[in-house]
């Protein structure tokens, strides 16, 4: 008996992708790099969020022929963004050969409400959350990986580890309830009981859990990593910086090293400049692409 | 007696939580040092490309070919199938060249045709074995001083070749522990030899 699709295939994506950085490419050209830098995926994207939070408007899922290119000229796994609730571009990105799908705050809402029923789905779905409430909800709907939202766009790592911190918080604190408590801490953090249960009893989320959101310098990577998430997600951090093929490779080195300061210290050397950063308190409330998401 | 798992990038606690469960010593390797202080080595899953760059760049690659050819065990799951391989088809990508082997990666497509099946490994008892076929890859022909340890489709997934041993699936994801040990019995045997 052979089964496609199961829970352990999509996870079990997800556990080889740790220890491992993920970077947003919007060409060919730009996956190759990546690739060549020590990636472990890339995310196809048709554009980067800092440009995304440039141009305003409505950001939606990439055009499948970007897509499809860059499928084309990498042998590692391909990611692609749909818009929160738009489970039509998730079954676009299905029927592309997309290998993992992130339900993703950065494009823009297609639904106010309600997220993607992801375990309607073979592929593997990737999610954002804040906070542990947020996370289960995610993996109760069928998401096989979970990633912090932070601050897309940014290059301020500020709120990816706030989320983590928040989510790391959570659990210890599950972890210490008596079990005639869980109940009212799975409805006050409005969460699946069983997967309150699991965390309090393993103290883990039941999947992955990657950083992302603002994430732009090797340190950054192992800051993340030392927080406790599993690896990397590099969005606008790698191919806004002046020297994209460096910092990549740093960051992967780093992000596998984030527990030795004398590499870290190695690695960190003449990458030339960051990307720009943005102060979150200078972002209106509605340029705050972590709130999307229920 | 302690077993090293190559912790560069992939599913390295995985196989630490396997080994540590069939009661001997974990080691994560992400150093040259690290490997003194081991008997045999697993490769975990993972990108074969990210961990064949950082074992170069981290001069791991002659290390442990070093110990390879003095004969420390060494098991390849999915990825580390591949970096085991002399010979990766339609590929100029390093690796550790040291399985005769010709392997073809991503053998089954994409994500969206990973699966699970039950698998029959003869030099592990009757009861079937549940695989777990992750973008894995395949091996396609072997030398004739190479063991055909399982063949799912009648294609190689499992074999051996002296002090190593290599998978297209995934052990450590399930709660299976007979491939696990299996290896440590052939890292017993090479240090009693």
């Amino acid at each position: 008996m052979v089964e496609k699709g199961s829970w352990t295939v999509k996870k079990g994506l997800a556990e080889m992708l740790k220890g491992g950085v993920i970077m947003d490419v919007t060409t060919p050209e730009q996956a190759k790099i990546a690739e060549e830098a020590g990636a472990c995926a890339v995310m196809a994207l048709e554009r980067v969020p800092s440009d995304i939070r440039a141009a305003g408007g409505v950001a939606r899922m990439a055009d499948p022929t970007i897509i499809q290119r860059i499928m084309e000229v990498v042998t590692i796994p391909v990611m692609a963004k749909a818009r929160i609730g738009h489970f039509v571009e998730a079954q676009i990105l299905e029927a592309l050969g997309a290998d993992y799908i992130d339900e993703s705050e950065v494009l823009t809402p297609a639904d106010d409400l309600y997220h993607i029923n992801k375990n309607d789905f073979k592929v593997p779905f990737v999610c954002g959350a804040k906070n542990l409430g947020e996370a289960l909800r995610r993996i109760g709907e069928g998401a096989a990986m979970i990633r912090t939202k932070g601050e897309p766009g940014t290059g301020n790592v500020v709120e990816a580890v706030r989320h983590m911190r928040t989510v790391m918080g959570e659990i210890r604190r599950l972890q210490n309830l008596p079990k005639e408590e869980l109940m009212t801490a799975a409805k006050n953090m409005a969460a699946p009981y069983d997967l309150v249960l699991y965390v309090a009893e393993n103290g883990k989320l039941p999947v992955v859990n990657f950083a992302a959101g603002g994430i732009a310098t090797p340190a950054d990577a192992a800051l993340m990593m030392q927080l406790g998430v599993d690896g990397v997600f590099v969005g606008s951090g790698i191919f806004k910086s002046n020297n994209p093929a460096a910092r990549a490779k740093a960051i992967v080195a780093a992000t596998t090293h984030y527990n030795d300061p004398k590499i870290l210290a190695e690695v960190s050397r003449d990458l030339g400049e960051a990307m720009p950063g943005i102060e979150i308190s200078s972002l209106a409330p509605e340029q705050r692409m972590q709130e999307r998401g229920w | 007696m302690k077993i090293g798992v190559l912790a560069l990038q992939g599913a390295f606690r995985e196989h630490r939580n396997m080994v540590e469960a069939c009661g001997h010593e974990v080691i994560e390797v992400r150093k040259p040092v690290e490997l003194d202080q081991i008997q045999g080595l697993i490769i975990p899953g993972g990108e074969s490309t990210t961990i064949t760059k950082l074992m170069r760049e981290f001069q791991l690659e002659q290390a442990i070919v070093s110990r390879a050819e003095v004969g420390m065990p060494i098991y390849g799951t999915c990825a580390g199938l591949i970096v085991l391989a002399k010979d990766i088809i339609g590929s100029s990508q390093p690796s550790l060249n040291l399985m005769d082997i010709s392997v073809q990666r991503n053998a089954f497509g994409r994500q969206i045709d990973s699966f699970e099946c039950e698998l029959a490994i003869p030099v592990l008892g009757y009861k079937p074995f549940a695989a777990v076929f992750i973008r894995a890859p395949l091996i396609e022909r072997v030398a004739p001083n190479v063991g055909i340890l399982a063949q799912y489709d009648s294609k190689i997934v499992f074999a051996r070749q002296g002090n190593f041993l290599a998978s297209s699936f995934h052990p450590e994801l399930t709660n299976d522990k007979r491939i696990h040990q299996y290896f440590i019995q052939m890292v017993e045997e090479a240090i009693n030899k």
